[in-house]
Order: C-alpha cells, then sequence, then structure tokens
C-alpha cells in the first residue's frame, strides 16, 4: 500500500522513506535518546524486536532495563506500566495484539482512566499502550480485532489512530508526552507502509485531524487502514467526477470535531468509514456528532456509515475481505451519497 | 528467614524421573504398572506424533494447512500425559495440544480442518471430551476448574486436565484457576509444559521462582516437576495426580521439555533467541531415542516395528488430508446455520439470499 497520494503534512527538509513500523521504532528511540524517563515494556520485545519487528535492535541500544521483555501477563504489564507512571517514569507498553486489551481491561478503564480524578488531581498516568490491531493478515478471531470503540468509550483514555508513517511518528511523540493514558492503535496491514518522514523528532498534537485529500462534493471520514481505501476510492471517483475530500481524525479522543464540521458544511455529504464492526462501532459517534452540530443544516443526503459485519473475523482469506468495507463499497456509498439513491 | 524459606520449598521439587537419557531406569521402584502392549503403543503413539509432526510442517509450507504449532520434543510430555487419562476425562488443550486430542477421538482430518479454520474442524465429535485448542494464553486454566467442578458435581469419576507453556503459568488466570479449583476441591490437572521459552522469553526470565512446580504451594495444591522428555515419568506422575485429583487433590504438573521448532509456524526463526549448542543439547534428552532404547533392550521394538508406524502414519496422514481436501469447502449459507439453532427472520432471508447465490 503506496501512501504516495497522502498530502504529509510536514514540509521538513531531511526526510526519507521508511515504513510506518520504522517511523513507530524511530520516534520511540528518539525519545528514549531524550528522556531517561521513557522505557518500554512488553512480550518478546527484547532480541525477537516484538511480534511485527517494531522493537528490532531497541534492546541493543539501551539494553534490558529500559526494553523490558515481560512474562505473559497482560495484566501485569498494564498495571505495572500505571504504577511506574504514577512515580514520573513514562512507559510505552507494546500490548503484542489489540485483541489481549480485553486481559488488561481493568488496570485501563478502572485505574489508568480513573487515577488522577479520584486522586483528586493528585497523580498523572503518563504511560502509552501500543498495540496492534486490525484485519487483512490472516491472524483469525482473536487476533484481527478493531475494538478502540472501547477505550475511546472511557472518559480520561486517549485514543490514537494512525494512518501514515509520518503521522506515526508525530503522534506518537506527543503521546509519550501527553500527561494521560493514551493508547495508541497501529494497525498491522499499515506497518510496511512507506512514505517520506522527517529525521528529526516533531510533534503532531492529539486531537487535530488532517485533511488527505481536498473535495468539494463528498466528505469521507475514514480511519488507520480505511484512510488508503478511501484515497484509492477518491480518485476512481474523480474519474467519474465526483470530488471527494477525505478527512483521517487521527485521533479519536479527543476528536477534532470543527475539521469534519467544516468539510461537512462545504460538502453536503459525509461517509463515516472504519475497519471497525459497525453495530457500536466510533463511527455512530462522529456520525451523531455530525448530526447534532451546525453542518446539519447542511446535509444533502443521510450521513452514510461504512463498518465490518457483526461477525468474528473469518480465518478463511476471502470471507476475512469480505467482512469489512472494500474500496469498491466506499466509492458505491459516495455514489448513493451523490445521487441520493 | 524468607530466604529459608524459598530454599526449604523449592528443595521439594526436584525432577521426578524414570528413564534417563540413556534409557536406564534410574527409579526403579516408580515404574508404572504398563504390560509390554502398552508399552509399545506409547512408542507407536510417539513415533507417529513425530512424523505428523514433520509432515504438518512441510504442509503447512506448502500452503496445505493453515495455523500449526510444532510439537516435536514435547510427544512425551503430551503422550505420556494423556495415556494415564480415562477416555472420559476431559481435555482443555492450548494451540500446541493437537496430538493429546487426537489421541482422545478428534479425527485427524478434524484436526486439519481446524488448522485450516475450516467450521468443521470444531465440530467435535458426541463422545469426545475436549475443548477446542485455545488460543488465548491462560484462558483455558479458569475453564478447567469449572469443568472439574461440573464433573464433581454431577459425581463423575473423571477429572478435567488442561495443558499450557511456561508462559501461561504468568498469567493471573494461572493461578486464579488452581486457586479455584483447590478451594472446592475439584478433580483438576493442571500440566505447564516448560518448554524453555514463551514464543522468544526464557523461563529463567519469566519468574524468579527456580520451578513452576512450586507455584502450586500458593494455591495449596499438589505440584510436581517432572522429566517432561521421559515418557514413562510423565505417564506415573500423571496416573498419579488423577487418582489425587478424583479425591478432591488437584495437581501442577511441570513438565520439563523443550520444542524443537518454531513457536509456530507464522514466521518464528528460533535462531534469534536460542543458540545451536542449547539445541543439541536437548536433542541429546529426547523422549523417543531413549525409550527406544528401554524398549529395544527388552526385545519390544526394532526397526522393522519402527517402520511399520512410519508407514501407517505417513497412510493415515495422506487419508486425513484427502478427507479434508474432499470435505465440502464452507459456504457464506453454512456460517449462518451452523450460528443458530432457530434462525432470525433477517437471517433467514440472507440464508435464502446465499443458497440462491450458491446453487448457480
Amino acid at each position: 500500500m503506496q501512501s504516495s497520494a497522502v498530502n504529509s503534512s510536514n514540509n521538513k527538509e531531511t526526510t526519507r522513506s521508511i515504513t510506518f513500523a520504522e517511523a513507530v521504532r524511530e520516534a520511540l528511540s528518539q525519545e528514549m535518546r531524550e528522556d531517561q524517563d521513557v522505557f518500554i515494556l512488553g512480550e518478546d520485545i527484547g532480541v525477537y524486536g516484538g511480534a511485527f519487528g517494531v522493537t528490532r535492535g531497541m534492546i541493543e541500544e539501551f539494553g534490558p532495563e529500559r526494553v523490558r521483555n515481560t512474562p505473559i501477563s497482560e495484566a501485569a504489564i498494564t498495571g505495572a506500566a500505571i504504577g511506574s507512571a504514577l512515580t514520573g517514569m513514562k512507559p510505552v507498553v507494546e500490548l503484542q495484539f489489540s485483541d489481549f486489551i480485553t486481559i488488561a481491561m481493568d488496570q485501563l478503564v478502572n485505574q489508568a482512566a480513573k487515577l488522577r480524578y479520584m486522586y483528586g488531581g493528585k497523580g498523572n498516568v503518563p504511560m502509552v499502550l501500543r498495540t496492534p490491531s486490525g484485519s487483512g493478515t490472516g491472524a483469525a478471531a482473536q487476533h484481527s480485532q478493531s475494538l478502540e470503540a472501547w477505550v475511546a468509550h472511557v472518559p480520561g483514555l486517549k485514543v490514537v489512530q494512525p494512518s501514515t508513517a509520518s503521522d506515526a511518528k508525530g503522534l506518537l511523540k506527543a503521546a509519550i508526552a501527553d500527561p494521560n493514558p493514551v493508547i495508541f492503535y497501529e494497525h498491522k496491514l499499515l506497518y510496511k507502509t512507506q512514505e517520506h518522514v522527517p529525521e528529526e523528532a516533531y510533534t503532531i498534537p492529539l486531537g487535530e485531524a488532517d485533511v488527505k485529500r481536498e473535495g468539494t462534493d463528498v466528505t469521507i471520514v475514514a480511519t488507520a487502514v480505511m484512510v488508503h481505501k478511501a484515497l484509492e476510492a477518491a480518485e476512481k471517483l474523480a474519474e467519474e467526477g465526483i470530488d471527494v475530500e477525505v478527512i483521517d481524525p487521527r485521533t479519536l479522543v479527543p476528536l477534532d470535531e470543527k475539521t469534519i464540521v467544516d468539510s461537512v458544511k462545504k460538502t453536503g455529504r459525509v461517509i463515516v468509514v472504519h475497519e471497525a464492526v459497525k453495530r457500536g462501532g466510533y463511527g455512530g459517534e462522529i456520525a451523531s456528532m455530525i448530526a447534532e452540530s451546525e453542518a446539519f443544516d447542511y446535509l444533502d443526503a443521510p450521513v452514510r456509515r461504512l463498518g465490518a459485519l457483526p461477525i468474528p473475523v473469518p480465518y478463511n482469506p476471502a470471507l476475512e475481505k469480505a467482512m469489512v468495507p472494500q474500496m469498491d463499497d466506499i466509492m458505491q456509498a459516495a455514489r448513493d451519497s451523490v445521487h441520493r439513491r | 528467614m524468607a530466604t529459608k524459606t524459598i530454599e526449604q520449598v523449592e528443595s521439594h521439587f526436584e525432577m521426578f524421573q524414570i528413564l534417563n537419557e540413556n534409557g536406564e531406569v534410574v527409579n526403579k521402584d516408580a515404574m508404572p504398572d504398563l504390560s509390554d502392549e502398552q508399552l509399545q503403543e506409547i512408542m507407536h503413539r510417539m513415533v507417529y506424533t513425530r512424523i505428523w509432526d514433520q509432515r504438518a510442517i512441510s504442509l503447512n509450507r506448502q500452503g496445505r494447512l493453515g495455523f500449526y504449532a510444532p510439537v516435536a520434543g514435547q510427544e512425551a510430555s503430551m503422550i505420556g500425559s494423556h495415556y494415564a487419562l480415562e477416555k472420559e476425562d476431559w481435555i482443555l488443550p492450548g494451540y500446541r495440544d493437537v496430538p493429546q486430542v487426537v489421541w482422545h477421538g478428534l479425527p485427524l482430518y478434524q484436526a486439519f480442518l481446524y488448522s485450516r479454520g475450516h467450521f468443521h474442524g470444531g465440530q467435535i465429535p458426541e463422545g469426545v471430551n475436549i475443548l477446542p485448542p485455545q488460543i488465548i494464553i491462560g484462558a483455558q486454566i479458569v475453564q478447567a476448574a469449572g469443568v472439574a467442578l461440573g464433573l464433581k458435581r454431577r459425581h463423575k469419576d473423571n477429572v478435567a486436565i488442561t495443558y499450557t507453556g511456561d508462559g501461561g503459568a504468568s498469567q493471573g488466570d494461572f493461578y486464579e484457576g488452581m486457586n479455584f479449583a483447590g478451594a472446592y476441591e475439584a478433580p483438576a490437572i493442571f500440566v505447564v509444559q516448560n518448554n524453555q521459552f514463551a514464543i522468544s522469553v526464557p523461563v529463567e526470565e519469566q519468574s524468579a521462582a527456580k520451578t513452576i512446580a512450586q507455584k502450586a504451594v500458593a494455591a495449596g495444591i499438589h505440584g510436581v516437576q517432572v522429566d517432561g522428555m521421559d515418557i514413562l515419568a510423565m505417564y506415573s506422575v500423571t496416573e498419579t495426580a488423577r487418582k489425587n485429583a478424583l479425591n478432591g487433590e488437584p495437581t501442577l504438573i511441570e513438565s520439563v521439555c523443550y520444542r524443537y521448532g518454531p513457536h509456530t509456524m507464522a514466521g518464528d526463526d528460533p535462531t534469534r533467541y536460542r543458540t545451536e549448542e542449547l539445541d543439541n543439547e536437548w536433542e541429546k534428552k529426547d523422549p523417543l531415542i531413549r525409550f527406544r532404547k528401554f524398549l529395544e533392550d527388552k526385545d519390544l521394538w526394532n526397526e522393522e516395528k519402527e517402520n511399520e508406524v512410519v508407514d501407517q502414519a505417513k497412510a493415515d496422514i495422506k487419508e486425513a488430508i484427502k478427507q479434508a481436501d474432499d470435505t465440502p469447502k464452507q459456504k457464506a449459507s453454512d456460517l449462518i446455520e451452523i450460528m443458530y439453532e432457530k434462525l432470525p427472520q433477517n437471517l433467514q432471508e440472507q440464508l435464502e439470499e446465499y443458497r440462491e447465490k450458491e446453487s448457480k
């Protein structure tokens, strides 16, 4: 998946093409060189380099105390990260697959998200939990889900979902600097995507959407891998005379409502697309936000949502693909919206 | 003194062994009461499983099998513990524990279909008391406590046995499952196959405990560490654990073993975290070599017998793969049908729609 169509928001001088995974590693390494309080912990992140190779080479540079290879104990990994964060460390957890967040859920929901509030503003939990999500790799029902709506629902947690290497790098720096717990989703299919990424460290603030493509006829709000599918769809739709605007919120919490509302006011039509199951997915939140906003009066067509079918992710590659929105589905939704079918 | 307590506890967990690396009996008193035919049957199963593992790996590489976690090196641990069970006992396996469930009655072709993600692979035949292999590390351990409780409630003379790896012993579920079974005097056996690595992390780095077996102490249940490359020792401790379980006393068995292959066939490269020397060291302890020697010394095994098993295994695997290939491909309509006893109206419509499409 080449992301050449993506408008990088960075105009730094020294860039070179690196992968999403390398961009994440670079952000982690730069923060760890800069700040001795930053450390990483997770399963197989040592010599193995993590399940997706993101931390490869890091234990050699930073040593086993700052690259903590953990037992298989998701609750303890997350709880320990919270504990260390409360005492001023800046832990970055790698949760091997985002599906395993189930095992860390008490620590995240009842602990990380609540501690500052319950301690009367006396504590901070400056932790980041990075975790690979999404389908498309043949990893089946328990290793392929997109459960980001669960954490986005909980006040006290911030949720980041980058779609490109350069966004991932800048957003991860912001996430590590943030005094709140941040859940940082990395879509597995994006790890090998490449683009030009500035070498020096830079920040992309949490809560700023990015207009990945400007257009006038219909707005597509897409997250993670769907950003790329929406951009591909937009290129094809241009041939049909439909001019698509693609917005990547980049962070679900906080959500940049203004960029989305402004876009919908301009186009009058909007499609929200994510890979997560449509029922109860975060797309419902975005659609409702639009309906409640001043953009409502500008709508020329109903808000449309695309998401996965409400089924476990199939192992069979054809069915796995059939479960989640594809480029053709996005194109059809855009045509339906523009032609009011 | 805390240190002294730990030393005292740890001194109770010396590794139990019957056959040493050279196939010599080092613990005569502990020899299980097995007939010559039973001893031959155990060898048969180990050879068969080794061949099947080799075939499964190459089938996976050819794209003819899906998910597969290699078992070579763990045959004694798996088959020895399984052989001590009764047909009506329940098995809650981890994803590597396919041999036990096949020897417990799951047809081989269904194990292959499971690997391919075909729904029929998970349709356990009536009377085969197993749960499908668990993917989430440690989740089966708490469930085993529940299966055991059910058996107790129904006054069955059967046990629930569950398997995990050394990595699973770090999960909260591991302790909770043992503690629960202990508290309710449930007929449960918890087997940890300590194959030395949780994917890449060595067991020494996973815990300060010298043995995994000693973790039983905190839960107040029996704990034993056993040479998992010694099939007689594995059989013997499981047989004892089974008797104790029926008496309301669960056991944690730590089987010290080794996986020769990668963690799974999904891209793991063990050379990144294991040395060749370590591999060689463990291969010298091979469970097949030592048991073969033991049987040959008793004139119970020879090359001819071995070849018979190899040929039979190869033929069975070929047949099972054929049967898996011949199983109708799963259709969207199948998936709708198998999920509901009584279909809701909207799915009934979808079902008809799919059947219509599929009939073309």
